[in-house]
């Protein structure tokens, strides 16, 4: 990359996001097409402008030690591609992939399942505990960012609105009016998002970037100050951990009837209606977290951004070991 | 077998140049961006290897009999996310670094560790 | 109930730590989580009890058979695993709340010890998971609770080093992550078990072998194996002392666990250690490392980073063992990592009531400490006795264990050289004894935060001087009774070769 505007090098990274989308749904991959482009070009692209902000766009230096990485990358590739010569061909049917464990989920999840997309009984049924763990991971990344990020509720109350305009809704009208008549549709969306996974692409994680976003944007527009009004930042943090621990509940139930962890066949007399039960609540787990996840980080990016732009959050702790 | 492994090979194609910015560039946000091609060209190898030819989505119909394969979907949806937290750490790491050192670049930083020894 | 325990272990401090923001008191989540850390602990123990008792324990989650759903498989290796983990991670705790109430904001307070519940339970899932994927997740929520538990030390290098190390353990866990989906792709499976049937028989070997390099180096980036090891120092220096205790006890363990999971249980021995030269170089690695972090750790003025420095010296020794490719040496490896778990957090707790009384870990602060903070001070040496491994401490017995692995197989020369690595660790614990019992205290000197420091005995609290000294004794103990831990190593290592004990 030779580019030096940071701006520059993180829309390209965008556009690769959204190519790479259109690519997995070329490849069938419909659900991980969504999810990439809502990750790829939208949440990452944000959080990326909203650093660039603070540190600035330019950089500094021209690259240096590039010899040492050509070798490691040279060795790697060299590997890969040995590694790779005996791989079955591509989109070949007769793949060790597509003859092992795969084939129970496209005949039998139907009636084992019955919830037409596949992809949704996998990860909700078959792996469930993988997505437990997904879940974790973004609730984990939620609290590492407010361990680092969060400014002190005193640094906070002193701070006083910036001089410079406060929303873009003071010089904007029509942008003002035009997004108040979307939120709706976008909530709608989101909801439709969230419990149609079953039958097409979607599920709690898009959905949860879906309403995730429509909250940023109400922030952008009508300033931080009221978004933190129509939600705090405290109870977005308690609807994250309920997030994980509806998921997890979910999983107890089934022990305490008496089935294996996730075991959604115990949650109802009906197993194919317990199965569509699980499915139903641990998406909506996923749905929340992702969601209070994601305002939490950008939120918690914005305070310290104001805050830094104020000087009171850093306290000159520094260098005391 | 050129064209039978053109997509691998592009996917590491691909990886290599994100791993070449990880390890190459001093700037902190750069690297992140590294890293991050580098993770989603993983996931196109992944989901390559999904692919069945004449296959469809994975979404149940009756009038459609071959399908590309699930698990690697639900497999990279799952490592999305691992990603996406991952930059979100990372950049926040990055804004208290440019806080505490003045500054994102690693060579200047390494010298203002040494600095202080 | 009891059929359920395999993943009561993961799932309890899992679901404990979102329970911590509904607690908000930093005392109360304090005392939650040595509750849930404690009882992750009884559940280990059970499981170690019920896997002596009737071997390997499956369990299938949501009733789905592998390989089509995660499987979670208990043997003689991860009930190993498991008891060290929730063992350091209960006794680390109890100092725990005098320690952060020192070095950590109080409005974070919450916020450390959801990381900490979250990093132990991902390093249970990991040890506990039959599933490679599943490995990759777990792995995923330890990193990134590890990477933000480090940026909360004080100081400003912390930052720089939770980056550096966030960086190197995401290429790592890449590599896993590509190394994982070129085995599935020539099986078509995830979980270990079906995994090593499937690649036995697989004819073409270049994807399998490149699979198992990509693995390989990315656990061993996550091990901090010699040339790799760059992010370990600074991660463990300038993190909150509590995580450098917690950390230095299990994070290296776990990679460990990895690594011999991959070559005896995935790969299987034949492949890994057939298709490339991987015992020489390890047996090379080893040696170099020790040497190299041995003499490095000479030069240290900041007693934290000389500790870090001896601990890339001992995953030297555990590979050592491992490259032997024998069940004593595999024995010798495991007993270490049980031993050396012992230590480390012995003497990094150690630290944590220096820095709580002094504020400061270098060692000119620590001048004339042995007459200030005398039971502090002791355990520093007899922990720092039993890492050089004289008789009587467990550092003796994984030394010897590995010794005599080596010599089996005639192979004296680097048996002398572990000996003169020994000697070495002598002249870094020497330099502490020294400063501390040999030099007159520092009268406020300058620079320096000697805040309580006048009044003379500045002992560190009972909530200090109990878990080092419980540490410190198992350091005895089990130097001298050594029947509990070698069954433990020795049927695992065992049970890896298809021996029946």
């Amino acid at each position: 990359m030779l580019l030096k505007d940071l701006f520059a090098v993180t829309m390209l990274l965008s556009i690769y996001g959204l190519l790479s989308a259109t690519f997995f749904v070329a490849m069938d991959a419909v659900d991980v097409a969504f999810t990439e482009a809502s990750v790829g070009a939208g949440i990452s692209t944000l959080l990326l402008l909203v650093v660039i902000s603070v540190t600035g766009r330019r950089e500094r230096r021209v690259r240096h030690k590039p010899y040492a990485a050509l070798f490691v990358v040279i060795l790697t590739s060299m590997l890969l591609v040995f590694g790779t010569s005996d791989m079955p061909y591509f989109g070949s049917a007769d793949a060790p992939i597509h003859n092992h464990v795969a084939p129970r989920y496209l005949n039998d999840s139907m009636q084992e399942i019955n919830v037409p997309n596949i992809v949704t009984a996998v990860l909700a049924s078959y792996r469930a505990f993988d997505t437990f763990g997904e879940v974790v991971v973004i609730f984990t990344a939620g609290i590492g960012v407010l361990a680092l990020m969060s400014v002190s509720s005193k640094a906070l109350s002193k701070s006083q609105p910036l001089n410079r305009p406060r929303g873009l809704y003071e010089q904007h009208l029509v942008i003002r009016i035009v997004a108040k008549t979307l939120f709706p549709f976008i909530f709608l969306f989101a909801l439709y998002v969230q419990f149609h996974g079953d039958f097409g692409p979607g599920g709690g994680f898009q959905a949860g970037v879906i309403f995730a976003a429509a909250f940023i944007l109400y922030a952008m527009l009508f300033g931080l100050d009221a978004a933190t009004k129509v939600i705090k930042p405290a109870v977005i943090e308690l609807l994250a951990a309920l997030g994980v621990l509806l998921y997890g509940s979910v999983g107890i139930v089934t022990l305490l009837n008496g089935g294996n962890f996730f075991d959604y066949d115990y949650l109802l007399a009906d197993p194919i209606a317990g199965q569509h039960l699980g499915i139903l609540i641990i998406e909506l787990g996923v749905g929340i977290t992702v969601t209070c996840v994601m305002i939490m980080i950008c939120f918690g990016f914005s305070l310290r951004r104001r805050a830094y732009e104020q000087k009171v959050a850093i306290r000159p702790k520094e260098g005391a070991v | 077998m050129f064209i039978g492994l053109a997509n691998t090979w592009v996917a590491i194609l691909l990886m290599m140049i994100g791993l070449y910015i990880v390890i190459a560039q001093g700037n902190l946000i750069k690297k992140i961006i590294g890293l991050t091609l580098f993770q989603t060209s993983v996931f196109i190898f992944y989901i390559s290897m999904a692919k069945v030819e004449g296959g469809t989505a994975p979404i149940f119909s009756s009038d459609i009999s071959i399908y590309s394969n699930p698990l690697p979907h639900a497999l990279i949806l799952t490592a999305i996310v691992v990603g996406i937290s991952t930059t979100a750490l990372a950049l926040s790491l990055i804004v208290r670094i440019k806080e505490a050192y003045g500054t994102i670049e690693e060579e200047e930083i390494q010298g203002l560790d040494e600095e202080q020894d | 109930m009891v059929s359920q325990l395999p993943v009561l272990q993961v799932i309890l401090p899992l679901m404990a730590a979102p329970l911590c923001l509904l607690l908000k008191r930093s005392t109360l989540v304090w005392l939650f989580c040595l509750i849930v850390s404690f009882l992750s602990l009884l559940i280990s123990i059970l499981l170690v009890q019920q896997v002596s008792t009737s071997g390997p324990i499956d369990y299938a989650f949501g009733g789905w058979d592998v390989p089509w759903g995660i499987g979670y498989r208990i043997d003689q290796l991860n009930v190993l695993l498991l008891i060290v983990i929730t063992a350091m991670s209960s006794v680390v705790l109890i100092a725990a709340k005098e320690s952060i109430a020192r070095e950590i904001d109080p409005e974070k307070h919450v916020y450390f010890y959801i990381l900490y519940l979250l990093s132990l339970s991902g390093m249970l899932g990991i040890v506990a998971t039959g599933d490679a994927f599943n490995i990759f997740v777990f792995l995923e929520i330890t990193s990134l609770s590890v990477y933000a538990l480090i940026a909360m030390g004080r100081h400003r290098r912390a930052l720089w080093a939770s980056y550096q190390y966030l960086i190197m353990g995401t290429i790592g866990a890449t590599f896993i992550l590509i190394g994982i989906g070129m085995m599935y792709q020539m099986t078509g499976t995830l979980n270990i078990t079906d995994l090593s049937v499937r690649l036995a028989e697989l004819p073409q070997k270049r994807t399998i072998l490149t699979a198992f390099v990509f693995i390989i180096v990315g656990v061993c980036l996550k091990l901090a194996l010699f040339p790799l090891h760059l992010w370990l120092p600074n991660a463990y220096t300038y993190a909150p002392s509590i995580v450098s205790a917690f950390l230095a006890a299990t994070a290296t363990k776990v990679a460990i666990y990895l690594l011999i999971r991959f070559t005896y249980s995935v790969f299987g021995p034949s492949l890994s250690f057939a298709a490339i030269p991987l015992q020489t170089l390890f047996m090379a690695l080893g040696l170099v490392g020790i040497f190299v972090a041995s003499v490095t750790a000479i030069y240290q003025t900041n007693v934290k980073k000389l500790f870090a420095y001896s601990s890339i010296a001992h995953i030297g020794y555990m590979i050592l063992g491992f490259s032997t490719g024998t069940v004593a040496g595999l024995t010798a490896t495991l007993l270490h990592v049980f031993n050396h778990a012992l230590m480390k957090s012995a003497l990094f707790l150690a630290l944590a009531a220096v820095m709580l009384r002094i504020g400061s870990v270098q060692l000119s602060s620590m001048q004339g400490l042995g007459r200030q903070m005398p039971w502090t001070m002791a355990a520093i040496v007899l922990a720092g006795l039993s890492l050089i491994g004289v008789p009587l401490t467990v550092g003796f017995v994984s030394k010897w264990y590995l010794l005599v692995a080596i010599i089996e197989q005639g192979n004296w020369v680097v048996a002398g050289l572990i000996l003169m690595g020994s000697l070495l660790a002598v002249i870094y614990v020497w330099r502490i004894v020294e400063v501390a019992y040999f030099k007159e205290p520092a009268t406020a000197q300058k620079g320096d935060v000697l805040e309580g420091a006048a009044g003379g005995s500045t002992e560190a609290p009972l909530s200090f001087l109990i878990p080092i000294w419980l540490l410190v004794g198992a350091n005895i103990y089990f130097g001298i009774d050594t029947r509990f831990s070698t069954q433990l190593a020795q049927s695992a290592a065992q049970s890896l070769f298809g021996v029946s004990p």
